[in-house]
C-alpha cells in the first residue's frame, strides 16, 4: 500500500513531509537501534518511541518510507529539521505502538 | 592490477549527534559508483555499526574504504581501550555500554554480531590499553 493511504487511514501526523510516497509492504517494531538497523527491510514502516537524532541515521542507511512515532513522543526541533534537510519522513500518532502494528497490519492484510 | 579507489572518513568521538555521518557519505558514493543495492546495504549496515562503537567506546577513531573490483574492504581502526575478551564482545546481547548511552537506543550488543553477519569476512586485532582495528570484507561480484 502506498504511504500516504496508509497515512490518511491511520490519521497519522506528517511531521517533515512525504518526499516520496513509497509503497509500504510491512512494518518493524523496536527502539534499540541495532536490532532495526540489522532486521528492518527497506519496505517496511519503523514504528518506535524513540525519538532523538540517531533515528535518521538508520532510517537513511536503511532507507526506511518512513519512520512512525508512537505514544505521541517529543520531538526535538533540530531532530525534525534534520530529517526535512535528509529527506526523511517522520511521522507521529497517540497511539502505542501495539496498536499500530495492528492497525497496518489489517491494512496490508 | 589498478589501484584501488580509497576513501578516508574520520570518526569524531562523544559526538552522537554526528555518529553516522560517514556511513551515509560512503553509502551515497557506492550509489553513485553504481554498486548493488545489496552490497550497498551491507557496506553500510557494517560500516554504521563500527562507527557507533567507536564513538560509544573508543572517543572515536578512523574508517577507510577500498573498492577493489570484486569486493570492498572496510578497514575501521580506533586508539581506544581495546576489546578484552573479543569471543564475548561477539555474543548477541552483549553491551558494556553505559546507560546513557542505552537510553538513546544504543547497547543492544548488536554491534559486532550485526557487522560479521553483514560482511563475508570479519577480523579483529585489538590490544587492551593500545586500540582496536577491524577490518571487513564485502564481495560485490
Amino acid at each position: 500500500m502506498q504511504l500516504t493511504k496508509i497515512i490518511e487511514a491511520m490519521e497519522l501526523e506528517v511531521l517533515t513531509s512525504v518526499t516520496e510516497d513509497r509503497e509500504v509492504l510491512g512494518g518493524y517494531t523496536g527502539d534499540l537501534l541495532s536490532w532495526v538497523m540489522g532486521r528492518a527491510e527497506s519496505e517496511m514502516l519503523w514504528i518506535t518511541i524513540m525519538t532523538n537524532v540517531n533515528i535518521l541515521a538508520v532510517a537513511s542507511l536503511r532507507d526506511l518510507p518512513a519512520v512512525l512515532i508512537a505514544e505521541a513522543a517529543e520531538l526535538d526541533e533540530a531532530v525534525i529539521a534534520k530529517a526535512k534537510e535528509q529527506e526523511i519522513t517522520l511521522l507521529r500518532s497517540p497511539k502505542s505502538a501495539y496498536a499500530l502494528c495492528v492497525e497496518l497490519g489489517k491494512l496490508l492484510a | 592490477m589498478s589501484e584501488p579507489l580509497k576513501f578516508h572518513f574520520p570518526v569524531s568521538g562523544g559526538d552522537f549527534t554526528s555518529a553516522g555521518k560517514a556511513s551515509v557519505q560512503v553509502k551515497k558514493l557506492l550509489r553513485q559508483l553504481g554498486i548493488s543495492p545489496d552490497a550497498i546495504r551491507r557496506v553500510a549496515i557494517a560500516m554504521y555499526e563500527g562507527e557507533i562503537n567507536m564513538v560509544i567506546h573508543a572517543n572515536g577513531g578512523s574508517a577507510d574504504l577500498e573498492i577493489y573490483p570484486d569486493y570492498i574492504k572496510i578497514i575501521l581502526a580506533d586508539t581506544g581501550p581495546g576489546i578484552p575478551n573479543i569471543d564475548l564482545a561477539m555474543q548477541e546481547g552483549f553491551s558494556t555500554a553505559p546507560d546513557n548511552i542505552r537510553s538513546l537506543g544504543f547497547g543492544a550488543g548488536m554491534g559486532l554480531p550485526n557487522m560479521k553477519r553483514y560482511t563475508d569476512d570479519m577480523k579483529i586485532d585489538t590490544e587492551v590499553g593500545v586500540g582496536t582495528t577491524v577490518t571487513m570484507r564485502v564481495n560485490i561480484a
